[in-house]
């Protein structure tokens, strides 16, 4: 192996297709560990499915398919022979809409990636569980009604127990697809005061539309256009000083 | 009140007339077998043999049998098999393999039953010398593999693909996303669109004709001729006897009852989570 990049996430020249139309045209990109890094851009422009190419998720949709380099502390994931599977228990992903499993509890919603996987089991599986409701600021809701099922909590509720899921096999990168877009603004602030704690634990990121919350939330900004990259730095830098005038054009709101 | 509520009446009395119209076959049938039927039901009924022509008395308690064992052998073949086609037809939809078979599920469902009977005839009775209990649970298979793998595939398509993502992003494999998470989590519809089907196959008459047979003993083994109810039915309705009339009519009223039990059975046993 070659040696590993100071980067926990290091994307190279990477290029998204469905079918024969390209949806990135060569994205480079970094992320040090414990960072909240924002995706923002208009509707269409490539932000989830630029996420959903780092777990390898975008290979599942019909006709997708990604070039490229994506190397997860210094492992290129997208190497011949590597696992997917393997790939997606390093890296979370929270989803736009909450997708609590309709047939499962709360706790057999935390507990599935552990269970299903054989990570964890009895006393264990159960403090796991335990731990990662507390860290989606879901255990106090919930404690009392672990064996009701996951559908029956309200949208904010569900969304957490969605990121409790996902923080349970403790992935060093957490995806999050537009996590607040369904929300109401309560839920919202408590997900977002939850992905600043989180920082310490692992490193998110996070597609919003809310350019208010990429400002509130998030140590650096990408912009990202027509499936290109064209801004990525500091989020203070990128709201306040732009480089390129089409950021600035997106974030003044002229257009988009 | 102006014309928008009188449209709205109107619509709604003429949504309501037409399902009473529906019912009305539905109950008159219903009606029509229990005042000709309940008679018979008589204990013996359900438990002797059919008595000989002349005398009164006997049952089919045989048939009863009988259907329960074909019942029960043709549900082993196809539960498996159907929910296996299923998981194929739904889940690997784009491979090949998936895109002939959902074509041999539509055409067999396609077929009419008394060709089944035949097919059966011409692959298990004509080879192997004799009608048979084997023979019949083959036939009835034919008719129940696609119902299932139908159901199955409808009823796992409705599972929404953001459920399938949130398993993969886990880090699951395929296969446990589609068992643990897909399947199981549509078992409650999957077990209905079983019962269903073992009610559809339970009235089937045609199929049994040349395979199963009919039989006036008790269950004699898997190889040998096996009376069931709706034959049993058949045999007694075209009889010129009075009594055999009586005791077809209690053999329907049987069937139904066995149809409604399945069926009470689905909302008893499987209620249907308010939250989910």
């Amino acid at each position: 192996m070659m040696t590993p990049s100071p980067a926990l996430l290091e994307v190279k020249g990477l290029k998204a297709f469905v079918e024969s139309t390209e949806i990135l045209h060569g994205i480079d990109l970094g992320v040090s560990p414990h960072e909240v890094v924002a995706f923002i851009g208009p509707s269409g422009c490539g932000k989830s499915t630029f996420l959903r190419c780092l777990n390898r998720l975008h290979e599942e949709t019909p006709g997708g398919r990604a070039e490229g380099r994506v190397s997860l502390e210094g492992q290129d994931i997208y190497a011949v022979g590597t696992d997917p599977v393997r790939i997606r228990r390093r890296i979370g992903m929270v989803f736009q809409k909450p997708n609590p499993f309709p047939s499962m509890s709360i706790f057999e919603n935390v507990a599935s990636g552990l269970r299903l996987n054989r990570i964890a089991k009895g006393i264990e599986l159960e403090a796991r569980v335990e731990a990662a409701l507390r860290e989606a600021a879901l255990w106090n809701e919930v404690k009392d009604k672990l064996d009701a099922s996951g559908m029956s909590l309200s949208g904010g509720q569900q969304q957490r127990l969605c990121i409790a899921r996902a923080l349970a096999v403790k992935p060093p990168v957490l995806l999050m697809d537009e996590p607040t877009s369904a929300l109401d603004p309560v839920s919202t602030a408590k997900i977002e005061e939850l992905v600043i704690q989180l920082k310490k634990e692992t490193t998110i990121l996070m597609v919003t539309h809310n350019m208010q919350q990429a400002a509130r939330i998030s140590d650096r900004t990408a912009f990202f256009l027509y499936g290109d990259l064209v801004e990525y730095g500091p989020t203070t830098k990128v709201f306040t000083t732009p480089s390129d005038r089409r950021t600035e054009e997106y974030i003044t709101g002229r257009f988009g | 009140m102006n014309w928008r509520h009188w449209l709205n009446r109107l619509f709604i009395f003429g949504v309501c007339s037409l399902a009473l119209i529906a019912l009305v076959p539905l109950f008159s049938v219903l009606f029509y077998v229990i005042s000709h039927g309940a008679s018979s039901l008589t204990p013996g009924f359900f438990t002797s043999l059919p008595a000989p022509v002349g005398e009164i008395g006997g049952g089919i308690g045989h048939a009863i049998l009988g259907s329960v064992v074909l019942i029960s052998m043709c549900s082993l073949i196809s539960i498996p098999l159907g929910l296996g086609m299923g998981i194929l037809l739904s889940e690997y939809s784009q491979k090949p393999v998936s895109r002939v078979l959902g074509v041999v599920v539509e055409l067999l469902s396609s077929i009419p039953s008394i060709v089944v009977g035949l097919f059966a005839y011409a692959l298990v009775v004509r080879p192997f010398r004799g009608f048979s209990a084997h023979a019949g649970a083959i036939a009835l298979s034919m008719i129940m593999i696609p119902l299932v793998a139908r159901t199955t595939e409808e009823m796992l398509k409705l599972v929404p693909r953001s459920v399938r993502e949130a398993g993969l992003a886990l880090g699951l494999p395929k296969a446990r996303v589609i068992l643990n998470i897909v399947f199981m989590g549509s078992m409650r519809s999957l077990t209905v669109g079983v019962i269903l089907a073992v009610a559809r196959i339970a009235g089937e008459t045609a199929p049994l004709l040349f395979t199963a047979f009919a039989s006036q003993h008790w269950f004699q083994g898997l190889s040998e001729p096996l009376a069931s109810i709706p034959v049993q039915i058949y045999t007694y309705a075209v009889s010129p006897y009075e009594d055999w009339h009586a005791k077809a009519w209690g053999g329907a009223l049987i069937l139904i009852l066995m149809v409604l039990g399945l069926n009470l059975l689905i909302r008893v046993f499987l209620p249907r989570r308010k939250d989910g």
